[in-house]
């Protein structure tokens, strides 16, 4: 028997056995199950993503030639103040922490539902109005500040736009706050017994790390809004300079929240990356302690890094110096989950299905925006690049190449528990061969565009660069096309796929030992986990194979591809003895190395 | 042929290094060197540049290879090796990274402390005394017998717009935001290089950014200019501030950016190493023109830069003698500014709205008759 198999027998009574049939009438109404306010995330924000697609379209089709022809000055700064707006607010930070979020938490810790269901529905349903809020401005004259808002400029223009701006903002900032505390309180307060914080899914890690910066920085960003609100319609003057107020004192706000805004965009996918790759290269993920903490580690240093946006703003000195390192220590965590990740794909037994392929795209692309954020991070070279199209490259290779790669990995990964209904495997690889090319050519040109001298949010550019932006525009076509594949795909499967049984993957974590979809409230009994969430592995015989564990010997044949290590000794062993491991509950464990072997399972 | 793991690891690290390091300081990838920070600041780039090649080669390497060699057999339906983790092996790839990074980020401070960012006040705090110019007509000389380093923001503006060229194009209502004593200080610098610490610099520029255009004004000269001459070799002092939003002065050739901020002075020391015409862009977001915002700096040898400064200076002249004959009262900063128009490539509305801080904006209606019109 496989592993899977093993923890799907011992989870036999927790399994429900009737499927719940969502009446799609109940999508619309204000549902309390974290499932529906899940898949109401998805669906949503996944409409804003088209939105912010069609936005950043028509941007590019400006840019396919140097002169202003496609849409006037003051509308192409709207576009890319709106498109910037509503991919973060209302497609990656609500679809990566409140759908994928809301769907797995209670099922990965085996609760059977939020913390605080209501609270759920209630941040779930201020995602709409905020986003319709945000997109009738085109109504009166949309926002043209950028999606940064930097006074003067934003007290002085488009002053009714800009008002819309920070009220949806607003809202949409309070959806993620309320999210956040229920992140919490759930993974806190209600995982299964037996399943101690280090042996939760990496997925809930990541949230667990996402949610407390969530907690910490969106206040600030509410503080600043509110002020700049004041400064717009009441005259005060916190950052207008012709009061005596200070511009700068804003980008400090701003970026106090906006910066670990892009850990709230990537950690959530991290924790999805983990999951998938440990699943479908059938390894377990490698050094499950490293990249658990790793994610608090990201979490606590994506707090003091901000002022990295403001190296050409009026910084002192050794603030810039204090800035750039911390941000560049930023990279060690990264690297770590980055190497885990590669050390967990060697000598696994790869499925290059669409979820895996994604997951490995994502892998290689962020590597490319994690190396130019080291380089952006280096003051000198900062100094040169900020505002120009090196950093566009350098941003949309991290929430691009990075969140929206792994958001569809995790839409491929997960479709099947969602659904019920497995997706077509041919229209996901034409679907990802299209997000790799288009994505690589609208993108990796801006680099150097950048450092030839191209700046940032202009409707004009020199005409030398012209052959280059031709190929970005020509990439972000590419792009806009290959949601067609992926939509027919999800809406036909959904309908008509083939049916997708309770654990297609063969995966060990707990969401996969219930029904697909899950019952209405998940589980029959409390789930256990009697195999650890990452324990695949084949070995002849378990039982001799554990039991040799207990009495010293290890088992050589396991770890002898792993350097440094030692099968005897836990700290360098490689193999399901080492330090690292996320163990299964002692009490229930299958194997007898693991029932009798409680050190290290400690519950919170 | 049989080649032991261990041999051909060692190659594939030999040539990615080759590799790297050959990418690194081929990679066409930055415009033409003009100032002396220029260098240095590539320096660094084509450092972590090579690092970066290594690193994105080494991880696409892996995943290739693992998505080839690795891939399941159609049918195998068991697992992997229960391989779990190992500790050395995380301090492994959580040391390198490090050293790396502790690696660039000293290198980068080196360079910085190079290109003068560590020495932000030296022209103030040390040479002030001695820049105290008498300029003619100037009432304000006399109360600027400085009140001791309270606003140093302040102080820098008060300096600037004694220069009466200067004064006309700077939005003075702006108040000058206080810098903090000591450490504090918060306005952004690249100051001189350590060579040049402690003395002054050849030139001193003010720089003034509004919507849409640099404008350059020459102290004591009273030369206005839409265009930037710089002379060759000789290092240059940009004092910088903007009359209504942000603006950003660059240029990509010499690799150097500073915010214009309303209510602040900042600051570029720099020193141009190659005469010719380079872009000035202006990198910070400021309206819809914020493309338009464009000009050119000049770089050029100490005799051709003296002619263009004597030339404007005779223009100058001309033109004042004619203001004044005409008016013989103190002109109008319109008046003033008038003949330069034409030449800063800005429409004679723009210069009214400079001059008269309720009617600064809108100003995008003006300035898209002045687009229809260029």
């Amino acid at each position: 028997m496989t592993q899977a198999q093993l923890q799907t027998e011992a989870n036999f009574e927790a399994h429900g056995d009737r499927p719940k049939v969502t009446h799609w009438r109940e999508y619309f109404g204000f549902s309390t199950d974290h499932k529906v306010i899940g898949i109401q995330y998805l669906v949503t924000t996944f409409i804003f993503y088209l939105v912010g697609g069609a936005l950043a379209t028509a941007v590019r089709t400006e840019l396919a030639t140097p002169e202003v022809d496609f849409v006037s000055r003051e509308v192409y700064n709207q576009l890319f103040t709106v498109h910037a707006t509503v991919m973060i607010f209302l497609w990656i930070v609500p679809a990566g922490t409140g759908g994928f979020g809301n769907y797995l938490i209670p099922l990965m810790i085996g609760a059977r539902d939020m913390a605080f269901p209501r609270l759920n529905a209630i941040a779930f349903w201020m995602i709409p109005p905020g986003g319709i809020l945000l997109l009738s401005s085109f109504l009166v004259g949309a926002p043209a500040a950028g999606w940064t808002s930097y006074p003067p400029l934003s007290i002085i223009t488009d002053k009714a736009g800009e008002m819309i701006w920070i009220l949806s903002v607003l809202i949409l900032g309070t959806s993620s706050i309320l999210g956040g505390v229920n992140f919490l309180v759930t993974m806190w307060k209600m995982r299964t017994p037996g399943m101690g914080l280090n042996q939760m899914p990496l997925f809930c890690w990541a949230m667990l790390a996402t949610s407390a910066l969530i907690l910490i920085s969106t206040p600030v960003l509410a503080g600043a809004l509110i002020l700049l609100a004041f400064d717009i319609v009441a005259g005060t003057a916190f950052f207008n300079p012709t009061g005596g107020g200070d511009p700068i004192v804003y980008q400090h706000m701003f970026w106090f929240y906006s910066h670990p805004a892009v850990y709230i965009m990537i950690l959530p996918i991290f924790g999805m990356i983990s999951e998938i790759i440990s699943t479908h290269s059938r390894k377990p993920i490698f050094g499950y302690k490293a990249i658990a903490y790793s994610s608090i580690a990201i979490s606590f240093l994506g707090l003091i890094v901000w002022a990295h946006h403001m190296f050409t703003s009026g910084t002192p000195p050794w603030l810039r110096m204090f800035f750039m390192f911390t941000t560049m220590v930023i990279a060690v965590p990264t690297g770590i989950k980055v190497f885990s990740w590669l050390a967990t794909m060697w000598g696994g037994k790869i499925r290059l299905n669409s979820a895996m392929l994604f997951a490995m795209g994502f892998v290689s692309m962020f590597v490319i925006g994690g190396n130019s954020g080291v380089m952006v991070a280096a003051v000198p070279f900062d100094i040169h690049v900020h505002d120009t199209y090196f950093i566009v490259a350098h941003l949309h290779y991290v929430l691009f190449g990075g969140s929206v790669f792994g958001l569809y990995s995790g839409f491929y990964h997960w479709f099947p528990k969602m659904t019920g209904r497995m997706m077509n495997e041919t229209w996901g690889i034409v679907h990802f061969i299209m997000n790799l090319v288009g994505f690589n050519l609208a993108f990796m040109p801006m680099h150097k565009l950048g450092l030839m001298g191209m700046n940032r949010r202009i409707a004009e550019y020199d005409p030398k660069y012209a052959t280059l932006n031709l190929i970005c525009s020509i990439g972000a076509y590419i792009l806009a096309f290959s949601t067609i594949p992926f939509i027919v795909n999800a809406a036909w499967s959904w309908l008509a796929g083939p049916k997708a049984g309770d654990n297609p993957w063969q995966s060990l974590t707990l969401e996969w030992m219930t029904t697909s979809p899950p019952p209405v409230e998940n589980f029959e009994t409390d789930p256990v986990l009697a195999i650890g969430p990452y324990d695949y592995g084949t070995i002849d015989d378990y039982d001799s194979f554990y039991r040799s564990l207990i009495s010293g010997n290890g088992n050589g044949a396991v770890t002898a591809d792993v350097p440094f290590s030692d099968p005897g000794d836990p700290t360098t062993s490689a193999g399901p003895d080492s330090t690292l491991r996320a163990k299964p509950d002692p009490s229930v464990a299958v194997h007898p190395g693991d029932r009798q072997d409680d050190q290290g399972n400690g519950s919170a | 042929m049989n080649i032991p793991p261990s041999i051909s690891t060692l190659l594939i690290g030999i040539v990615l290094t080759l590799v790297s390091i050959w990418y690194g300081q081929n990679h066409h990838l930055l415009p033409s060197q003009a100032s002396e920070e220029a260098l240095l600041i590539d320096n660094l780039f084509n450092a972590m540049m090579t690092i970066g090649t290594g690193l994105f080669l080494l991880v696409i390497g892996v995943i290739l290879f693992s998505a080839i060699r690795f891939r399941q057999k159609a049918g195998d339906r068991t697992d992997g090796p229960p391989v779990h983790g190992n500790i050395p092996l995380e301090i492994l790839w959580t040391a390198i990274p490090s050293v790396i990074v502790l690696g660039i980020s000293i290198y980068s401070f080196e360079i910085y402390n190079q290109i003068g960012g560590l020495n932000p006040m030296d022209h103030h705090a040390m040479a002030h005394a001695s820049e105290v110019r008498s300029v003619p007509g100037s009432a304000l000389a006399a109360t600027l017998e400085a009140p001791p380093r309270e606003n140093l923001n302040q102080q820098i503006q008060e300096e600037a717009i004694r220069d009466p060229a200067t004064a006309a194009v700077r939005n003075e209502t702006i108040p000058q935001l206080k810098d903090a004593p000591e450490r504090g200080v918060t306005s952004g610098r690249i100051g001189p290089t350590p060579d040049k610490v402690g003395k002054l610099p050849e030139y001193a520029i003010n720089v003034t950014g509004l919507q849409y255009a640099w404008i350059f004004t020459y102290p004591d000269t009273g030369v206005v200019s839409g265009e930037l001459h710089v002379p060759v070799g000789r290092e240059i002092r940009l004092d910088i501030t903007a009359n209504d939003v942000l603006h950003a002065f660059w240029v990509p050739e010499f690799r150097l950016k500073q915010d214009a901020i309303p209510g602040r002075q900042s600051e570029l020391r720099f020193t141009p190493s190659k005469p010719g015409t380079y872009p000035v862009i202006c990198a910070e977001l400021c309206g819809a023109y914020h493309g338009a915002m464009k000009t050119t700096v000049i770089a050029e040898t100490p005799e051709d830069f003296n002619t263009w400064l004597k030339s404007q200076q005779v223009a100058n002249q001309e033109e004042n003698l004619k203001t004044i004959a005409l008016q013989p009262t103190e002109p109008s900063t319109e008046d003033f500014l008038a003949p330069y128009v034409a030449q800063m490539g800005i429409p004679a509305e723009a210069i009214q709205q400079i001059s008269d801080p309720h009617q600064s904006y809108p100003m995008s209606g003006h300035m898209a008759s002045l687009h229809s019109a260029s």
